[in-house]
């Protein structure tokens, strides 16, 4: 393992535990958001860009969408 | 079981569960060390057998791709079920097309997004199809470019209103894609059986290894899958904005809701 994967496992590991420590949904949408970059970033730095392009568009992008929509749902309802 | 009950039964299985996962992680292979012997073999066989220079594709779309279809299943009866629960209910109405924000007024767009979403739309969209047509060449396919192509629709919703939207496609337009492209998958594996009596068998001509026509069925599959993948993802996000933006409850509470609204802290 070289120290660009050390580095950024360790902030996969972080944004991770970010996520679940939030306990806002709203903040956990745009955590899980950047926790997928980051995992993107990772699966890149192992070698796996097929993989990795994958990710940046279901996690980073479409997952934290459909979250954040259907917040926008629940919570417009309650209006 | 009680607060107490639960804390105790977590400290006697925690330290089992992680000795387990320990005891797991010294058995597993060195750091970037690889023993399994199919890596090594496809590696060195998917340039001359199949003429694919991207080993993953050559796996998901041909030696492993009666799997890939299964997933392209997977995604087609999820983007079904979604389209099916957000269906428009007998309790709901359309309001006028609006976002909102509980407690806040929404700012309109601004001319900066509004330039920079639309003039990102025709890069994308070049992006996905290079990422799609060059999927046997290099990281990246049909999966990758179709999600990549449905990201274009969602920025031309970002620069300018959901109304833009409808001005794009029909919504039996998109059905008809998706299942256009998960049957195109199917034909091509057919067309396997057919001609050399197996499913999946990569039966077409491998052309020049590098070429954008090479690699047999391989590009015909990614175009497949990108188109199936794209337009149900379109349908996915779409069916998720119309509920949030158009769907309105109408006041009268259903049964359902009721019940999930029961019990829940206020």
């Amino acid at each position: 393992m070289n120290a660009l994967q050390g580095i950024v496992l360790l902030l996969v590991a972080g944004a991770g535990t970010c996520v679940v420590v939030a306990r806002d949904p709203l903040r956990q949408a745009i955590l899980a958001s950047f926790f997928g970059i980051v995992l993107a970033v990772l699966f890149f730095t192992l070698q796996a860009p097929d993989v990795a392009l994958s990710e940046i568009v279901v996690g980073a992008v479409a997952l934290p969408l459909m979250i954040l929509l259907t917040l926008a749902k629940v919570r417009g309802g309650e209006k | 079981m009680t607060l107490r009950t639960r804390r105790f039964v977590f400290l006697v299985m925690a330290p089992i569960l992680g000795a387990v996962l320990l005891w797991a992680f010294a058995g597993l292979p060195r750091f970037g060390h690889y023993r399994g012997p199919y890596g090594d073999i496809l590696n060195a066989v998917s340039v001359p057998e199949r003429h694919v220079t991207d080993v993953v594709t050559a796996v998901n779309f041909d030696y492993r791709g009666f799997d890939t279809l299964g997933e392209e299943f997977i995604f087609f009866a999820a983007v079904i079920g979604v389209v099916l629960i957000l269906r428009e209910q007998s309790d709901e109405r359309l309001g006028h097309i609006e976002d909102f924000a509980s407690g806040r007024a929404v700012p309109p767009t601004s001319d900066a997004v509004r330039v920079l979403g639309l003039g990102l739309v025709p890069l994308t969209v070049l992006f996905g199809i290079d990422v799609v047509v060059h999927g046997q060449l290099t990281p990246g396919g049909g999966f990758q470019g179709g999600v990549v192509l449905a990201t274009a629709v969602l920025l031309i919703y970002l620069a300018g209103e959901y109304d833009d939207l409808h001005g794009l496609y029909q919504e039996a337009t998109l059905e008809r894609a998706e299942a256009f492209g998960a049957a195109a998958y199917v034909a091509l594996g057919l067309l396997g059986l057919g001609l050399d009596g197996a499913f999946m068998k990569n039966v077409l001509p491998l052309g020049h290894t590098g070429s954008v026509w090479s690699a047999g069925a391989i590009p015909l599959i990614n175009i497949a899958v990108a188109v199936e993948i794209g337009a149900g993802l379109v349908m996915l996000l779409t069916n998720f904005l119309h509920q949030t933006i158009v769907v309105r409850p109408d006041g009268r509470r259903s049964p359902l809701e009721r019940v999930l609204r029961q019990g829940r802290p206020t």
